[in-house]
């Protein structure tokens, strides 16, 4: 077996482990953490495939996380207000499930992401972080400015949503449902990677014109990508503002976009499970570091930059030494 | 609305994209120099801004502040480009974008740390305070004519410096050929030091100019960072002069658009969803514009294709 076998399989036992370790201990408060972790991670490995396989610097994916925190929020917004929105001239309820709440998220996320690749995906390299920054604050701004959701206080839902068959109040059931979640994306993933579309996008990374040289289009590909990547994020969004039953504009903001890549890289860039090993070093120094001081991101930050300079691959990289095929 | 009024926007967005190309002017030469996108540059424009507030609260003036934000923003680029920036020359454009991240959390902090959470405020001094008659009948803050002045004397001593001087000749040859210019025997390494506390203090100015307007606080230089980099976008990478016309073009969208947009709407939705449905077009306005410039000059207006 790959060492990055092993390391993978360790780290999705670790992070199925520890909630139940903490629900035998009686914190629930470390199950929520583990959940938080799994959400951040899913959102991660949604950014990845643009960012890791893709090699698309996207610092805009807030815009999708947002907008599905925000396609939950207004769903239970309507429901528990017992007001249906009208949309295109059809009055349509709210609604308290999360399946349909899933659904309304992605299906935001896609075509967000493909009017923002449309648009972002003519340029590349400098131009292409710019413009996903800039299009991701437009969509910031929007939020903050447009009074009928709250605005700049957000919304607040007043019970998370339901799945059916399960208790989602409970924090050990929810954990559970996050985690099935990440493990079905994080398995299409590799289905993905490994198909046709997934090498070719990866090819395209390594060399635009190649890929072109053979008859593959570099821009559909590359757009098909960036909206399958959005998708996935907004539906982490969709279960981040679940767990926080809370959902603001902070979730849209660009801090929240460099977060999403702090994950990506310190986790291993294009390693199928190196978001998840970020968004549990990076839950896991908020917490120790956030204990210990009030100005605990000047340490996160010069540990980012020490990884950045002198440590380059990520946690997996460093416990799994370097990936097979990598350019 | 009156014709004075809207003189006075339009004078308000001159005023907002000058400092704007101040920013931009900064990133844009760090970007077309040294390849480098630097996110920190809102963290240098907040340094100057503090440094401002601080020297001229301990000293009661004003000048001896803006000096200050000048010699903090170009010190710390300096700092952090010996330190820091100048190994990620050679690196991938994701190496820059986290670690220039991380040093804005650095800065953030810090400054958080410093001088804590509350706003300073940073007086306009006396000689500036109050209006100014203007001709057609305007009375214009005198602070704020003064700002767009120094920013179009900044502008133009950059213009002189990149076209006239000795240094100018480097950074252009720099932009066109990196390895020559090291090769015919100029310190490329100073030059990029040189080049960066250039932009830092520049940035470092706009801080300290605008913080007597707005209050002087942790993050207010990441909004402007955006926009900067979205003036970038429109004017064309590396191009001081495209730096210069997308900051006013941005400067006067955004603040002509927040007062037309939701009284133009008005006849469109009605005065009440005119005013909520105006100010969240207004704030997407310049987003708008860009989305527009890119569709039909990709490279941006000056950008080399």
């Amino acid at each position: 077996m790959r060492r990055e076998t092993i390391v993978n399989a360790a780290l999705a036992l670790g992070l199925l482990a520890f909630p139940l370790w903490a629900h035998w201990a009686g914190e629930p408060f470390y199950i929520t953490l583990a959940t938080r972790a799994a959400i951040l991670a899913l959102a991660g490995v949604g950014l990845n495939l643009a960012l890791g396989t893709g090699g698309l610097v996207s610092l805009g994916h807030a815009a999708f996380f947002g907008l599905g925190g925000y396609a939950m929020g207004v769903l239970a917004w309507h429901a528990q207000m017992y007001t249906p929105m009208q949309v295109f001239g059809m009055t349509v309820p709210g609604t308290k499930s999360m399946p349909v709440i899933w659904l309304v998220a992605m299906s935001g996320g896609a075509l967000l992401a493909a009017l923002i690749g449309a648009l972002s995906l003519r340029s590349s390299g400098v131009y292409f972080i710019m413009l996903t920054l800039a299009f991701g604050q437009m969509v910031y701004y929007f939020a903050i400015s447009w009074p009928a959701y709250g605005g700049e206080d957000g919304l607040s839902i007043y019970l998370r949503n339901g799945f059916p068959g399960l208790n989602t109040l409970d924090p050990l059931q929810f954990f559970a449902l996050t985690y099935a979640v990440l493990m079905a994306v994080i398995w299409g993933m590799a289905r993905l990677r490994a198909s046709p579309f997934g090498l070719a996008l990866a090819a395209a990374r390594q060399s635009p014109a190649r890929v072109q040289a053979v008859g593959i289009g570099v821009f559909p590909l590359r757009l098909a990508a960036f909206v399958l990547s959005g998708a996935v994020t907004a539906l982490a969004g969709a279960l981040f503002a679940d767990l926080n039953r809370f959902v603001s504009p902070s979730m849209l903001s660009w801090h929240t976009s460099g977060e999403l890549i702090v994950i990506v890289v310190l986790g291993g860039v294009a390693r199928l499970y190196g978001p998840v090993a970020g968004a549990v070093l990076l839950v896991t120094l908020e917490h120790v570091l956030g204990g210990v001081s009030d100005y605990w991101q000047i340490f996160l930050g010069l540990g980012l930059l020490a990884v950045v300079l002198f440590a380059r691959g990520g946690l997996i990289g460093a416990l799994a030494g370097r990936a097979v095929a990598h350019d | 609305m009156s014709g004075v009024l809207l003189l006075e926007q339009l004078l308000n967005g001159v005023q907002f994209g000058v400092m704007l190309f101040l920013m931009a002017a900064g990133l844009t030469l760090v970007f077309g120099v040294m390849g480098l996108i630097n996110l920190a540059h809102g963290s240098l424009y907040m340094v100057g801004a503090f440094a401002a507030a601080a020297v001229s609260a301990a000293t009661g003036s004003f000048l001896l502040g803006l000096g200050a934000a000048l010699a903090a923003a170009a010190a710390a680029g300096a700092l952090i480009e010996v330190a820091v920036i100048r190994r990620l020359y050679a690196r991938d454009h994701l190496d820059q974008v986290l670690a220039t991240f991380a040093l804005i959390l650095i800065f953030s902090e810090g400054t958080r740390w410093l001088f804590g959470s509350f706003p300073l405020f940073l007086d306009v001094p006396g000689w500036l305070a109050g209006p100014v008659a203007l001709p057609l009948g305007i009375d214009y803050p005198k602070y704020r004519l003064a700002v767009i002045a120094v920013g179009l004397a900044v502008a133009a001593g950059l213009f002189w410096l990149i076209a006239g001087t000795r240094l100018g000749v480097q950074i252009r040859a720099g932009e066109a050929d990196r390895e020559m210019i090291a090769a015919l025997g100029v310190d490329i390494t100073r030059l990029y030091t040189l080049v960066f506390a250039l932009g830092a203090a520049l940035a470092g100015l706009a801080g300290a100019l605008v913080g007597a307007i707005q209050s002087v606080q942790v993050g207010m230089g990441e909004p402007v960072l955006i926009l900067a980099f979205v003036v970038i976008v429109i004017g064309g990478i590396g191009s001081i002069r495209g730096a210069f016309v997308g900051a006013l073009l941005v400067g006067l969208t955004d603040t002509l658009g927040r007062v037309l947009l939701p009284l133009a709407m008005v006849h469109v939705v009605g005065p009440q969803a005119a005013a909520t449905a105006g100010s969240a077009v207004a704030s997407m306005a310049i987003y708008i514009l860009m989305a527009l410039v890119l569709v039909f000059r990709p490279a941006g207006l000056f950008g080399k294709v």
